[in-house]
């Protein structure tokens, strides 16, 4: 595998007036409410990841976890109070401001929860803004910004103001701007949150277009159980500041790490989750003629495997067989006893 | 006992008003005891105590400790005064280089600074004055009087009143639309037949120095107070006493420091307008989402980038609300500045006023309401207004307003051509209408206050009799009988019952301030008349204020009424009660009533306004009636914010009695204004400036920390 894009060892961040000095007689062992005592307030606690390149992970958790404050340590719109942070290998805190800002500007993008867009410039000109102050001429500039607006479907829309939009829009506007200087890295801060539902739902595909097409390395922020679901390769789960699993939406469905985990997999509905791969048995023996792709979501091909009487074979896209599923799994998995299966 | 347990607050207050009965009936007037006691430092007396500190002898009537404390801060006024003296004519001598004598000549360098600032703003204010009326002093300045007379074409001709007005109203036009246009079109036109544009161009151009100069000196005070807590720290107590401070007060050290004339003028109103302007600079920038500046910081913005291209953008409603702040200062300030020699509109009435014409002092009023009433139109009007987007539109469209403008001009200088040829041998009225030689009602409203006079003078002076000795009279005796000692158990006590020892312990040092000087007893008498106002102000205030709140339109008209009224500078309501009430105390209390009465009723409707929707809905449906949704529900709630305006009646008032010394009080006013006039009152205008603010701050104190643990309590914002 090729070098992580974004590394964390060992992330801190404590707020408080002797956060550094309390850190440090910790020895690594930070307690929450020892801290919270002495008038400081853990908001990341000892988090450890790496985030390889086209990978999107999604760090997921209710207000109050450092979901937030997480994000904001590796875009270093704070500094972590402990730790390492390394972007494409670079020491992210050994920056000096004007290294920083240059990393900012040809290698980060960020989208925010309230869109934070600016309100004296047009869509186009919000979208431009970026370019504009890596200190590229207008014109230029301008014509790329108009590109971007037509990959988030705005066309037409250039020269409204962001009052004048509603939501979903201003929020296409923030994905445009974010995108607007090509990064490498994109952050998303619970870009969705602040949409009504079928809105919600509609950008959620878009960004899943987007991403298929731009194969960004991504961080994604959310509290909403479904949406890491739907668009993560690994989601990492966060309480009080410490990241209690981070795994594949499969594995944290099928194994909880956690107690606090398993509460979130509980309601979730499994065949909409986990592929066929992740309940197939290893047996290839006294298969049927039907075969399903190891890759298929369940939800997508139960109703074909349940009318089948016989296994099913499982295989994979060079059409070998590497696996089999009955009918009955596939009952167990979608209706089996939830606390039981594991 | 159980009643004690019960009500804990409500037997709190009862004993410390019984302690504050028993100290005044306990502590017996001294028989020697004459109200006049500040004048001690003029008069020389056998019987006058005296001591020494700082080398400053200070004299004064000795009375029992309990009855009025000596005045310990005697010196400070003597010192102040002797230590700007010292800075301005002996600290620090630096060698300068003299024009006239060519020689080095030895002067002290803050006298030299003092002197290269008033140069400065002097040619400031003469470069717009002569670009609007005409005039040399310009052209003297980079040329010389020599020069002038050689050629004596170089003379820059003034603009034509026409177009001024013309470009009054297109700025205006763009603004606003139509209804300000029309507005400022007739403003002008009225200043202009009126024979006031001489002195409003005047006015103007201070303004046009005096406001931006105070914009920049706040945007960058509120920007540097924004980025560093110790800067704001600095700045706050400062803010704080500004806020509260008499404008009329900071004149006078202006005139030791700078001088008589505009410059000083200009120089102390930016000490005025420069406090709001930081404190809705730094409310903006604080009012920014975090998220936008960190979209600022992602998009790798560095720090002048963010300042200049998110912050200040995105805080532009509230940055501009403070040039409308710093518009109205600047102008009020342009009328009181008259007091140290401005010229303009506050020139005329003063001179008006003292000639008792009321004629002509309603007139310069009227057109200073109504100027005051268009700027601030108008800059309320460009802080409301968005952004437009003109990518798409022609050049033609984009700069319609200027084109439209050039071609005013072009019409305006052929129109004032022509009126050479109309008007020969006399005034050039197109050009420019002189002052005086407009159309003049003076004649007719000064028959008209006759009229009134001869018609209801027994009305009127029955009534003046009744107010002043059955009323007023007793209360200021009733203020004066109480002992030192009791005021300040009253007022530390009321701070400690609402703030704890904390509210204690402020109030407790500003009123030692006030009683350590030598003018507690004057200080006795603006509170008195100050109480007696606000008491009449709120009253009349919350009535109006409810009973215009029952109705959806009638509300927000008494609204924009207060918002008119508000922008009229304070000294402008002394004309009408001048006209009605004459000379005496009647008609400062009246002027102070009319003037304190705006926030007591703007704020009792945003109070009851500010009640949730949701609330009302569910009052309505438990099934209350009008009056008791009133009392139950929307008094309650409203009454902090209610407090809040209290708290604005009560500087309202302070600063309309201090000016009220114009016509004649016997309080801190009075000796402000005698400052004016004294070589040395630079100090005592500071400190009886500082007594006013610090009167303020009392009550700003108090009234604040109860609204806001009140507003805790009650869980809103």
């Amino acid at each position: 595998m090729s070098k992580p894009v974004i590394k964390c060892e060992n992330v801190y961040k404590i707020f408080g007036a002797n956060a550094q000095k309390m850190l440090r007689e910790s020895n690594g062992n930070v307690d929450a409410k020892t801290f919270q005592e002495n008038g400081c307030i853990v908001g990341v606690n000892n988090a450890s990841f790496e985030v390889s390149k086209g990978e999107m992970l999604v760090v997921m958790g209710l207000s109050g976890s450092g979901k937030s404050t997480l994000l904001r340590c590796i875009s270093r719109l704070t500094d972590a109070t402990g730790g390492k942070i390394f972007i494409e290998g670079q020491d992210l805190l050994q920056l000096n401001n004007k290294e920083l800002i240059d990393l900012r500007r040809n290698k980060m993008g960020m989208v925010f929860q309230s869109f934070a867009l600016l309100p004296h410039k047009t869509v186009v000109e919000n979208i431009a803004f970026p370019l504009q102050i890596k200190g590229n001429k207008t014109k230029e500039s301008i014509s790329k910004a108009m590109d971007m607006v037509k990959l988030v479907g705005l066309d037409g829309r250039e020269n409204y103001f962001p009052r004048e939009l509603s939501g979903g829009q201003q929020q296409r506007v923030g994905i445009a701007r974010s995108l607007a200087v090509e990064p490498d890295i994109w952050f998303l801060d619970e870009p969705f949150s602040a949409l009504d539902p079928l809105i919600r739902k509609e950008m959620q595909d878009e960004f899943l277009r987007l991403q298929d097409k731009l194969q960004k390395t991504i961080m994604f922020i959310t509290h909403d159980f479904d949406e890491a679901l739907k668009l993560a390769d690994r989601i990492a789960i966060m309480k009080d500041g410490i990241i209690e699993q981070l795994d594949t939406p499969a594995n944290i469905v099928l194994n909880p790490a956690t107690e606090y985990v398993r509460k979130f997999t509980e309601e979730v509905p499994r065949e909409k989750v986990l592929l066929i791969e992740d309940v197939m048995d290893k047996s290839k023996d006294n298969l049927g003629d039907l075969k399903v792709l190891k890759d298929e979501i369940i939800e997508n091909v139960a109703e074909k495997i349940l009318t089948q009487e016989k296994t099913v074979a499982v295989i994979d896209n060079n059409d070998k067989i590497v696996g089999s599923i009955n009918p009955t799994k596939i009952i167990n998995t979608v209706f089996g006893g939830r606390k039981n299966n594991n | 006992m159980e009643l004690i347990k019960k009500y804990p607050k409500t037997f709190q207050w009862l004993f410390l008003l019984i302690v504050f009965f028993s100290l005044c009936f306990a502590i017996d007037v001294p028989e020697t005891y004459k109200f006049i006691r500040g004048q001690a430092e003029f008069v020389k007396d056998p019987n006058q105590s005296s001591y020494i500190f700082l080398g400053k002898e200070v004299r004064y009537y000795a009375f029992d400790v309990f009855w009025r404390l000596p005045p310990l801060l005697g010196w400070l006024p003597i010192w102040i005064n002797d230590s700007l003296f010292f800075l301005m004519n002996e600290w620090m001598p630096i060698e300068v280089w003299n024009e006239d004598t060519q020689e080095f000549k030895s002067r002290p360098i803050v006298l030299q600074i003092s002197r290269n600032l008033t140069a400065f703003m002097t040619f400031l204010i003469e470069l717009i004055r002569e670009i609007l009326l005409g005039g040399l002093e310009t052209i003297v300045a980079f040329t010389s009087w020599d020069w002038i007379d050689k050629n004596p074409w170089a003379k820059l001709p003034g603009l034509p009143w026409t177009i001024v007005a013309a470009g009054a109203a297109i700025l205006s036009y763009k603004l606003s639309g139509k209804g300000l246009a029309l507005f400022a079109g007739l403003t002008m036109v009225y200043i202009s037949v009126f024979g006031q544009w001489k002195p409003s161009m005047q006015t103007l151009s201070f303004i046009l120095v005096a406001a931006p100069l105070s914009f920049i000196f706040g945007l960058g005070l509120g920007i540097a107070a924004f980025k560093s807590k110790r800067v704001e720290k600095a700045l706050y107590p400062i803010l704080l006493v500004m806020q509260t401070m008499p404008q009329y007060a900071v004149l006078v050290p202006a005139l030791v420091l700078f001088g008589v004339g505009d410059h000083a003028a200009v120089i102390i109103t930016m000490v005025v307008a420069v406090p709001p302007m930081i404190l809705l600079t730094i409310l903006g920038l604080r009012a920014i989402p975090p998220e936008v500046i960190e979209a600022g910081r992602m998009s790798g913005c560095n720090n002048w980038q963010l300042m200049l291209k998110v912050l200040i953008p995105t805080a532009r409603r509230d940055i501009l609300i403070g040039v409308n702040q710093v518009i109205m200062v600047c102008f009020s300030m342009a009328v009181i500045s008259a007091f140290i020699g401005a010229k303009g509109l506050g020139f005329n009435l003063l001179l008006a006023l003292n000639q008792l014409n009321i004629g002509l002092a309603l007139e310069a009023g009227l057109c200073i309401s109504l100027i005051a009433i268009l700027l601030d139109k108008m800059s309320l009007a460009w802080a409301n207004k968005q952004t437009d987007y003109f990518g798409n539109l022609s050049f033609l469209q984009r700069n319609k307003n200027i084109l439209f403008f050039a071609a005013t001009v072009v019409v305006g200088i052929i129109l004032a051509y022509v009126g050479t040829f109309l008007f020969k041998g006399t005034f050039n009225y197109l050009f420019e209408i002189p002052h005086n030689k407009g159309i003049s009602t003076a004649d007719f409203w000064n028959k008209g206050v006759d009229w009134i006079f001869d018609t209801f003078f027994i009305y009127i002076k029955a009534f003046n009799t009744w107010l002043i000795q059955d009323v007023l009279q007793p209360m200021r005796a009733l203020y004066l009988r109480m002992p030192a000692v009791a005021t300040i158990v009253l007022v530390v006590g009321a701070g400690y019952l609402i703030g704890g020892i904390r509210s204690a312990l402020v109030v407790c040092g500003l009123t030692l301030f006030i009683a350590l000087s030598p003018w507690w007893d004057r200080a006795l008498v603006t509170t008195y008349m100050a109480t007696f106002g606000v008491i009449v102000s709120c009253f009349i205030g919350f009535t109006v204020g409810t009973l215009c709140f029952q109705n959806k339109h009638s509300a927000s008209f008494m609204l924009g009424v207060c918002d008119i009224f508000q922008t009229f500078p304070s000294f402008v309501y002394l004309i009408p009660v001048m006209m009605l009430f004459g000379i005496t105390d009647t008609s400062v209390l009246i002027a102070v009533i009319v003037y304190a009465t705006i926030p007591a009723t703007r704020y009792t409707i945003e109070g009851l306004r500010s009640v949730p929707i949701g609330l009302h809905d569910a009052a309505t449906m438990s099934g209350v009636n009008k009056f008791q949704r009133l009392t139950k529900i929307e008094f309650p709630l409203a009454f902090p914010h209610m407090m809040l305006g209290l708290n604005q009646t009560i500087v309202f008032a302070l600063f309309m009695v201090i000016i009220g010394a114009f016509i004649g009080t016997e309080d801190l006013g009075q000796y402000i204004l005698k400052a004016l006039s004294d070589k040395k009152g630079a100090g005592i205008g500071l400190t009886l400036g500082i007594c006013v603010a610090f009167i303020g701050l009392i009550f700003d104190n108090l009234i604040r920390t109860w609204v806001d643990k009140r507003k805790k309590h009650l869980g809103i914002d």
